[in-house]
């Protein structure tokens, strides 16, 4: 199993989260953060005063999936999350050990 | 302001009663335009710190305040007549307020009116003193404060008796009297107090400019009490003075955004909302002097010169955080010399033509002098208040709490729950 972890633009997260659903994933986690990359922060003036702001908004989805699924899974994402500029986002995969149902107890790949 | 006689109009009376409860509504109107520009630690503490005011500055005028600012005939402070509201209800009429001074409303009217004056002049402060002063030494400051400054320059301008009024110096509804005056006090509060800590190297951007735009409405509303309130009357002087401070609103934002773009290279929502403020203060000591398009030039002044007032505080070093000093104490300034220039006596009989309308320069010395005392006194008392203040209890947070924010380290409370 895989958690696949992808930081993307806020603003994507709908035509994501839909590619998703469309492709047969049955559930994911999201959350909203803050981060810099290449992208870098950007500058806000208040009262003639600049302030750099490093840290810029970002959408992180979180989901697990069978080995067999993850490289499709992958490549939705990525499709649905680019925009060809600057700032798009990552994705990333980390291997993981085991997953519990809570409600049923199902344990590995029933339980995704 | 208006023609001798002791009877009370019903008109003017009920004009003034709705004007207190508009000036009433300018101090939480204060609290969130300056709690939007603060960061969403400090939120509650710099609402409180304003909402504070109403009661406690309240109950100070009506135990001494009042008496102090328009009691006796002195030159220089009124006296102990009215202490407690002694007689407020029942006297024929106020010192000084006889022939053309005399009141058409009832001195309770007076008396609520001006109240308000009182209670959001002190809340002016802190804007300067922002996420940093311990609530108690808050407490006691704006309380000294109320009792030993407000009232002596209200005396000393708005009493027919006061020295300023006497020598003619103008000031229609409390440009010296709550603007200069409140931004000399945040002046020196802020060089007792010291600057914010990470000040200027840390970014501190306001957190929710919202709230910050919804305070600049409340002000804008609650300003048309303060100016055309100040006629004392419902009629053509009132209508006078509520269109030139709406005029001179929309200059001084307009006039804001124009300079800000040019030298910053947006024009921003902040900035609307501050040249608003900055018009208002501005017209706040003309509003019932000047005419035509007077209000204009006015406001696009306050509007430019404030903007480019924003450096004082990092080329002088002290850390006045939300601008007071830029837009109350520069903008009063501004109004108070203006008037020496566009005042009109067609406007109003019992003021004096400016420069601009064959007055020569009598008026603009006056304003200057006015001014200048106004600035002097109240940097001064306030400075040494200050000092005794933090001498002995303690001006300032300890680091640990001003991290942390006012919110949690003051009160106990937070604004936004997680």
């Amino acid at each position: 199993m895989k958690l696949i972890t992808a930081v993307i633009k806020p603003f994507k997260i709908d035509d994501v989260k839909e590619a998703l659903k469309t492709a047969g994933v049955q559930g994911i986690t999201v959350s909203e953060v803050r981060g810099f990359g290449r992208q870098g922060g950007h500058t806000e003036t208040y009262r003639g005063s600049e302030y750099q702001i490093d840290f810029v908004p970002k959408a992180k989805i979180e989901l697990v999936v069978d080995d067999t699924s993850a490289d499709a899974v992958i490549e939705v994402i990525q499709k649905a999350a680019a925009t060809g500029k600057i700032g798009d986002g990552k994705i990333w995969v980390t291997s993981v050990d085991q997953i519990i149902r809570i409600r049923t107890g199902e344990q590995g790949a029933d339980a995704i | 302001m208006l023609a001798a006689a002791a009877t009370i109009d019903s008109g003017a009376t009920a004009w003034v009663l709705v004007s207190t409860a508009l000036v009433a509504f300018m101090t939480p109107g204060l609290a969130f335009f300056y709690g939007g520009m603060v960061r969403s630690k400090n939120m509650l503490g710099m609402l409180m710190q304003n909402v504070f005011a109403l009661g406690l500055i309240s109950i100070l005028w009506a135990a001494i305040g009042f008496s102090l600012a328009f009691g006796g005939t002195g030159a220089w402070i009124g006296n102990l007549d009215f202490v407690f509201m002694k007689d407020l209800a029942t006297i024929a009429e106020l010192p000084g307020y006889t022939g053309d001074f005399g009141l058409i409303i009832p001195i309770l009217a007076f008396f609520g009116y001006q109240m308000m004056f009182a209670v959001i002049t002190p809340a002016l402060i802190t804007g300067a003193t922002a996420d940093r002063m311990k609530f108690s030494a808050y407490a006691v400051l704006i309380g000294v404060w109320a009792v030993i400054v407000y009232p002596v320059v209200a005396h000393w301008v708005f009493s027919p008796n006061g020295w300023l009024f006497k020598r003619g110096a103008l000031d229609f509804a409390g440009g010296a009297v709550v603007h200069i005056n409140a931004g000399a006090a945040a002046l020196a509060v802020v060089l007792v107090l010291g600057n914010r800590k990470g000040w200027p190297r840390e970014a501190m951007p306001p957190h929710n400019l919202p709230f910050t735009i919804l305070g600049t409405g409340l002000l804008w509303f609650g300003w048309f009490g303060v100016n055309a309130g100040s006629a004392l009357g419902a009629n053509g002087l009132a209508a006078q003075a509520l269109v030139n401070t709406h005029l001179a609103a929309a200059t001084g934002m307009l006039s804001w955004l124009v300079v800000e773009k040019l030298r910053s290279g947006h024009a921003t929502s902040l900035g609307a909302a501050s040249g608003a403020v900055a018009g208002l203060v501005a017209i706040t000591p003309c509003a019932g002097f000047v005419g035509g398009m007077a209000p204009v030039a006015i406001g696009a002044v306050a509007g430019a010169v404030c903007y480019l007032a924003l450096r004082l505080k990092t080329k002088f070093g002290f850390d006045d955080s939300l601008d007071v000093i830029a837009v109350h104490l520069v903008g009063g300034l501004i109004g108070a010399l203006l008037l020496g220039l566009f005042a009109d006596t067609k406007v109003n009989g019992l003021g004096f033509d400016g420069l601009f309308f064959g007055g020569g320069t009598t008026l603009l010395v006056n304003q200057i002098i006015a001014s200048g005392a106004t600035l002097a006194f109240s940097f001064v008392v306030t400075y040494v208040a200050a000092k005794v203040i933090d001498a002995t209890i303690g001006m300032r947070v300890t680091p640990e709490d001003e991290l942390v924010g006012l919110d949690q380290s003051q009160h106990a409370e937070s604004a936004y729950q997680a």
